[in-house]
């Protein structure tokens, strides 16, 4: 019976998936893909897609795993310039010329899993010596290797200083190579969204098998885990490793949506939305533990993120409010501050949104609702 | 007549020193198949410390465990429990946030054939092997009289069956020898009598050898065919139950001169 469930289930969700991504295309197909579809939405999606990728891997970390990692965006930057670089290269090499047709796409493919397993060989070898800590000296270590990721990539003489994105012939040949303008963003947009659902499937396969029951039963106690037979050190490498990969093809998806790479961008120090202790915020607003809850997040923090760039409210406000929104960081903490008070086990805490579960879930929730309200005014009548 | 066969667990002169402090030393033991032996001593004796170098969570500083005559030198406890001795612990550790069948799967994992491939894909191999550890838990768990709490999360189980759930988990990993610390503490009397009930159907189930300790006087005397005694890391004394309940120096360590 349990088994039938999860066929229904398996089923419901890919019936939704590609209802969706039908309707997507007749949507682009209406609108052409011009005006602010192509200039708003059609980025937006991009930029979700790779915030998705990369909350969702680190929570298999962070969350499922119960490690604390400040390196992400060191895999996401090498998987960045891995796509970037190799992509250069086929253009060089005259493997392509325009970027249309078959092999161009199965180019794309390669670089974004080529990326994803540079960055989970960085992963494998950074983790090894890294995961012998635990608590706030690993965060330092990876934070360091984090750093140390951007630095090298940095002196690499193939990929700059100044990144590709300067020096003009750089520049140029880059956006020949995987940078999309905006009109190939919505050409290719479904490559992002496939390359997202694949990424995040293989993630929730990897939760609900023995992987994620070993990984969970470390976060919650390495002893008794290793009592039970658990070796826990290659799990965390494991997952650490994993977890490096889905980054590093967040990595390439950056890459593509995005005509210019530097460094500076996935540096610790950036202030925008791309650096780890950002990732970190999305995880643990999402809920750590809790896949579709760093989805919500992800797209949660890339609206926040929007609104303090874009939106015209910002700059309407008084200035006295309004300069917080100068320090986009200071932002980020605010939201998490309040989450941390509301709910501090994250928007979702563990729990997984499921679609086939949704109305037995609505029905829980409204029993411990009414439950908890009997409660209350027993007490109530009682004081 | 058991003594042509090779001991399951056997011990060799292990000690562990803590800086200057001895708090086991000499600590000789041998248990055959199907054996279940009594380990007591007063409090701060050295008990779980001599589990503790059984499962390799501490490095003996001098001395041998060797499991079917194979020494495990310097191995880790994963691989203490792949090589057949499982334990619980004094303070119940389970893994408080998963489901109660989840705490048993774990165990299983050291077990389970499939690879990441298989899950991903989820393969034939992945649901067969899924399925098959959903019965044997729920099988383990049967005998335990949990499976109606299969889903619970294991924090929410009352103390006593979240012992039970701890000894089901180490039944899991399908080992040749249990070592239980004191699997009846902070039970009533009702409890610890269906506690003896399971440790009697696990031997007569299992086969397999158990080292127990326990402060429940009456549960050791009751179960177990040889005890050992250790006050201060040394051993005081070891033979039948009758032999040690009168044995002076065993009543002066309890008594404490
Ligand atoms: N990691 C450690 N570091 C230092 N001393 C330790 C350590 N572990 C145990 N000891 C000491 O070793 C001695 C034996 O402790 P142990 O926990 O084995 O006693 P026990 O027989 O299990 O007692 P109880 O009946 O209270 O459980 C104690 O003096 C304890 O303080
Ligand atoms: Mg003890």
């Amino acid at each position: 019976m349990k088994n039938n469930k999860t066929a229904r289930g398996y089923l419901v969700n890919t019936l939704v998936i590609a209802a969706a991504f039908i309707l997507f295309q007749m949507l682009t197909g209406i609108f052409g893909g011009e005006g602010d579809f192509k200039l708003v939405l059609v980025p937006s999606l991009w930029q979700c897609c790779y915030l998705i990728l990369l909350a969702a891997s680190l929570n298999l970390v962070l969350g499922f795993l119960g490690q604390l990692s400040l390196g992400h965006c060191g895999f996401m930057a090498i998987g960045a310039y891995t796509a970037a670089l190799i992509s250069l290269a086929c253009e060089r090499a005259g493997v392509f010329t325009d970027k249309a047709g078959l092999v161009y796409i199965l180019i794309i493919f390669g670089c974004i899993i080529a990326a994803g397993l540079l960055a989970a060989v960085t992963g494998l070898l950074v983790g090894i010596p890294a995961l012998r800590l635990k608590g706030d000296y690993l965060a330092i270590i990876t934070l360091g290797f984090g750093m140390i990721i951007v630095n090298v990539i940095n002196n690499l003489p193939f990929c700059g200083q100044d990144g590709l994105s300067q020096g003009s012939a750089a520049a140029s040949l880059y956006k020949t190579g995987l940078g999309f303008g905006s009109k190939a963003k919505v050409t290719y947009l479904w490559i992002a969204l496939v390359v997202t659902i694949v990424c995040l499937t293989l993630m929730f396969m990897f939760v609900r098998s023995k992987y994620g029951r070993a990984i969970r039963a470390i976060k919650d106690d390495e002893i008794a885990a290793s009592a039970s037979g658990i070796n826990v050190s290659s799990y965390k490498v494991l997952t650490f490793t994993y977890s490096a990969f889905f980054a590093g093809v967040a990595g390439a998806l950056y890459a593509c949506a995005n005509s210019s790479l530097s460094t500076s961008s996935f540096a610790f120090t950036n202030a925008g939305i791309l650096n780890s202790t950002f990732v970190v915020v999305m995880v643990v607003l999402g809920g750590m533990g809790s896949l579709t809850g760093s989805i919500v997040a992800a797209v949660i923090m890339f609206f926040v993120n929007y609104q303090i760039a874009n939106g015209s409210w910002v700059a309407a406000l008084p200035p006295l409010i309004n300069g917080i929104f100068k320090y986009p960081m200071l932002v980020y903490a605010v939201v998490l501050v309040i989450v941390i008070i509301f709910r501090p086990r994250g928007i979702f805490g563990t729990y997984e949104f499921s679609l086939v579960r949704l109305p037995e879930d609505i029905k829980k929730a409204r029993a411990r609702r009414a439950a908890a309200k009997a409660e209350r005014k027993e007490a109530a009548s009682h004081g | 007549m058991a003594e042509n066969k090779v001991p399951v667990l056997e011990t060799k002169k292990l000690g562990i020193n803590f800086g200057g402090l001895k708090a086991v030393s000499d600590f000789n033991i041998q248990i055959y198949e199907g054996e279940l032996r009594g380990l007591i001593g007063p409090n701060g004796a050295g008990k779980t410390t001599v589990f503790n170098m059984l499962t390799g969570v501490y490095e003996p500083t001098e001395g041998t465990v060797l499991l079917n005559g194979v020494p495990l030198n310097g191995k880790k406890t994963h691989q203490f429990v792949a090589a057949g001795i499982a334990r619980t612990f004094q303070n119940i550790r389970l893994f408080g946030q998963m489901s109660v069948i989840e705490n048993v799967k774990v165990a299983f994992t050291k077990d389970v054939k499939y690879n990441l491939l298989d899950a991903s894909l989820r393969t034939k191999k992945f649901w067969k092997a899924e399925r098959e550890m959903t019965d044997k838990a729920m099988e383990l768990l049967s005998i335990f009289g949990l499976e109606d709490a299969a889903d619970l999360p294991a924090s929410s189980l009352p103390y006593g069956r979240q012992r039970k759930l701890e000894i089901a988990r180490a039944l899991a990993t399908d080992m040749k020898v249990l070592l239980l610390d004191e699997p009846a503490a902070g039970m009533n009397p009702t409890e610890t009598a269906e506690l003896l009930e399971c440790i009697n159907t696990i031997r007569n189930r299992f086969g397999i050898a158990i080292l127990l300790i326990e402060h429940d006087m009456s549960l050791v005397m009751n179960v177990c065919e040889r005890i050992k005694v250790i006050d201060y890391g040394i051993t005081i004394a070891d033979g039948l139950p009758e032999e040690i309940a009168s044995n002076p120096r065993v009543i002066a360590a309890y008594l404490g001169e």
